[in-house]
């Protein structure tokens, strides 16, 4: 007779729990040193349960046939020249600023879950973000992958990793994850592992994926989709940890609250450049910015606040702010991108005319009042031979790091300005949102290496922002920046399209 | 009550999934997207071990759920015979 | 709480102090609803300099780019020093008048709504 299978749940006992041991002769604060600073109680890390029951020997199969199916594709798409395929060279452009701008973040999620699945004290937490760590791993490297084959067609690509750690528009993502590392275990788990996984790479990785498909770009869809396969069991980490949190002690109840209040704002924020890829950067539209946003926030993000109200927990501060702003801020965005295209590492234009009808149609009641005039300005420049590229450097947010481009919502002409006196010195905020988190905890945020301020002080190179922007920066200047109007990028394109 | 969702990559592994849902809880929503098939349902949604075996024709680990996956909305279960999304509120 | 720290007494570096800065001071400067420019725009100025001299110098640098620029009448400008009315001196100092490190000079043109009116 055939021995017994394992049902799953003995199986998860076995190679979890039961891998654990207790200090006998070492203090247990000592091999835990993080664990209690924040001010989060545990009483008992044995009521933790992984949903998914899923144990280091299934992880191992099920993740290697992730990754065969995904390489095959990869190799289908290298041989066949799958580059070719995408809907025009503009695309191309949005997979920059991802490989830039995400990429490097899933490297930054990869060794904060290294870090916390060390530091937590129950075993289950550990395993749960150990193997999160390694899924993290795995994205970083199957987008690298993906991307190798852009870029042997296509500029931008070539200094991803350098560009991450210092361009100016990259320290935003860069710099969340920096203050979510920074802080201790339980915060980055309600950083990353909730607010971020469990609403917000939604929108980076579902509709933008989709779009990507929609796109032609097979490689994309495919390494999206794979690590996205993984994400389902993030959110449900990000849950649990959460879940479990409040259940262990009602004092956990407000830390809990205020860290979600910062980090669905902080995520907010950081989503305006996904905002402005789905809208401007996806030649093919599938979903407006603002109709993902209705799905996976609002709706997706209304169920779960609606489940965790019988804990206390109530909807992240300026909700309502955030609900106004998504008919704005992806408009904002490309906006800043397109008159700052002489130092962005991609390339930029103005939306043709059918886009800027698709935009009105979306977004009735923002774009024509308040967003097609400047295209219309645009256009004039370009065509009296004088295409914009603004002066001088941007005021930056202390807290989010973005140029200060976002507007009141009671007055969307106007430039949304905040500050706070701390120590004798001013620091500037984009929003109520970043001022709050910098009030909070003042001596994390005096230390921001804002990227404008860096250049003035002389640490970026110089003396001209040129200087910056090719020896600094790598950027390869007049090939990789400027209107994707006769860059190098449109004449191949053309060329092997036989567009004359 | 607020719905659950999920969504699988549109393949042939996915298409017998999707079947073995609708099946099983009558008054779910398909959605097809590109390259994507999302299923919403109020309050629950359930997917069972033995109906997905019936559809595909041979024995499926609730486990393999992982490999076509994309995203989900709602508090999770699993065990050796089903894999069951709710909201509790 | 100033900050959350494993070890009690942590500081954190000031990045921008203004001696960082080589002897000059960071203004930021913003044309209110006119959204042309995404955001304020940051310069570092000598404190001695004087006002006139921002407005000869620094603001065709900072806004030139405007069709509506060469129509402003900077005497009928509206000011804003770090959120409070504001009159600027010509002929004084930025330190002379309370224009310190990092303070944020804001101005409103009523007479000019930006391009096609619409605050552009």
């Amino acid at each position: 007779m055939a021995a017994k299978k394992l049902n799953i749940k003995d199986k998860y006992r076995l190679l979890t729990r039961d891998l654990d041991w207790d200090f006998s002769y070492e203090d247990r604060k000592q091999a835990f040193p993080y664990e209690e600073f924040e001010g989060i109680k545990i009483t008992d890390w044995n009521k933790w349960e992984d949903p998914f029951r899923l144990t280091m020997d299934s992880y191992w199969k099920y993740q290697a046939e992730k990754e065969k199916k995904l390489y095959a594709i990869f190799d289908a798409f290298s041989q066949n020249n799958g580059h070719l395929n995408v809907v025009d060279s503009r695309y191309v452009n949005a997979l920059k600023l991802f490989l830039t701008g995400v990429s490097p973040l899933e490297y930054q999620a990869y060794q904060g879950f290294a870090h916390v699945g060390r530091q937590f004290g129950g075993v289950g937490a550990r395993v749960a973000c150990q193997m999160q760590s390694l899924d993290e791993l795995r994205h970083v490297q199957t987008q690298i992958h993906a991307m190798s084959h852009y870029n042997k067609f296509f500029d931008g690509f070539q200094e991803f990793s350098h560009m991450h750690d210092r361009v100016w528009y990259l320290s935003v993502p860069r710099s969340f994850f920096c203050d979510a590392r920074s802080a201790g275990p339980f915060e980055f788990m309600v950083a990353i592992g909730f607010s971020f996984e469990y609403v917000l790479t939604n929108l980076l990785f579902v509709p933008f994926m989709s779009g990507a498909a929609h796109n032609g770009d097979m490689a994309t869809v495919t390494f999206g989709f794979s690590a996205q396969s993984d994400e389902a069991r993030h959110m449900t980490l990000g849950l649990e940890v959460i879940k479990f949190l409040l259940e262990q002690h009602e004092d956990n109840v407000p830390i809990v609250q205020k860290w979600i209040d910062k980090w669905f704002w902080r995520g907010t924020r950081l989503l305006t450049i996904v905002a402005m890829m789905m809208d401007y950067m996806l030649p093919n539209k599938v979903m407006s910015w603002k109709e993902a946003w209705e799905v996976y926030f609002e709706e997706a993000g209304g169920a779960l606040f609606k489940d965790l109200a019988r804990y206390g927990i109530r909807m992240p501060k300026y909700a309502e702010t955030i609900e106004k702003e998504k008919e704005h801020i992806s408009h904002q965005a490309w906006w800043t991108f397109y008159t700052h295209g002489h130092a962005a590492g991609f390339h930029t234009w103005i939306p043709s005319d059918k886009e800027l009808d698709w935009l009105s149609a979306q977004y009735p009641d923002t774009f024509d009042k308040y967003y097609r005039p400047l295209w219309e300005l645009a256009k004039e420049q370009e065509a009296k031979g004088e295409r914009f590229y603004t002066s001088g450097l941007p005021q930056l947010c202390q807290t989010c790091q973005i140029p200060m481009l976002f507007t009141e919502m009671d007055n969307p002409n106007q430039n949304s300005m905040r500050d706070s006196v701390f120590e004798d010195e001013r620091y500037h905020f984009c929003s109520d949102g970043c001022k709050d988190i910098f009030d909070e905890e003042p001596e994390k945020y005096v230390q921001s290496w804002l990227p404008v301020h860096q250049i003035f002080q002389g640490n970026c190179g110089g003396p001209g922002v040129e200087d910056v922007l090719s020896d600094y920066y790598k950027m390869n200047v007049g090939v990789d920046n400027m209107d994707i109007k006769g860059s190098p990028d449109e004449k191949r394109w053309n060329e092997w399209k036989g567009i004359a | 009550m607020s719905k659950v969702y999920i969504a699988l990559q549109d393949n042939d592994e996915s298409r017998y999934i999707v079947e073995a849902i609708e099946e099983s809880n009558p008054d779910s929503t398909v959605i097809h997207q590109p390259a994507m098939i999302r299923i919403e349902r109020e309050g629950r949604l359930v997917i069972e071990r033995a109906v997905v075996e019936e559809k595909m024709g041979r024995d499926w680990d609730v486990q393999e759920l992982h490999i076509n996956l994309i995203t989900l909305g709602g508090n999770v279960d699993e065990d050796d015979d089903q894999f069951v999304l709710e909201w509790k509120q | 709480m100033p900050v959350y720290a494993l070890n009690p007494g942590y500081k954190g570096e000031r990045m921008d102090r203004v001696e960082n800065f080589h002897g000059n001071q960071l203004v930021y400067v913003g044309w209110d609803e006119h959204r042309m420019f995404c955001a304020a725009k940051a310069f570092p100025l000598p404190p001695s300099m004087p006002f006139a001299a921002v407005i000869e110098n620094i603001m065709p640098e900072a806004f030139g780019q405007h069709p509506e620029f060469s129509q402003i009448n900077w005497e009928t400008a509206e000011w804003l020093l770090d959120g409070e009315p504001f009159k600027p001196q010509l002929e004084a100092s930025l330190e002379a008048q309370g224009v310190g490190h990092k303070s944020m000079v804001r101005f409103k043109t009523p007479e000019l709504q930006g391009y096609q009116n619409a605050g552009v």
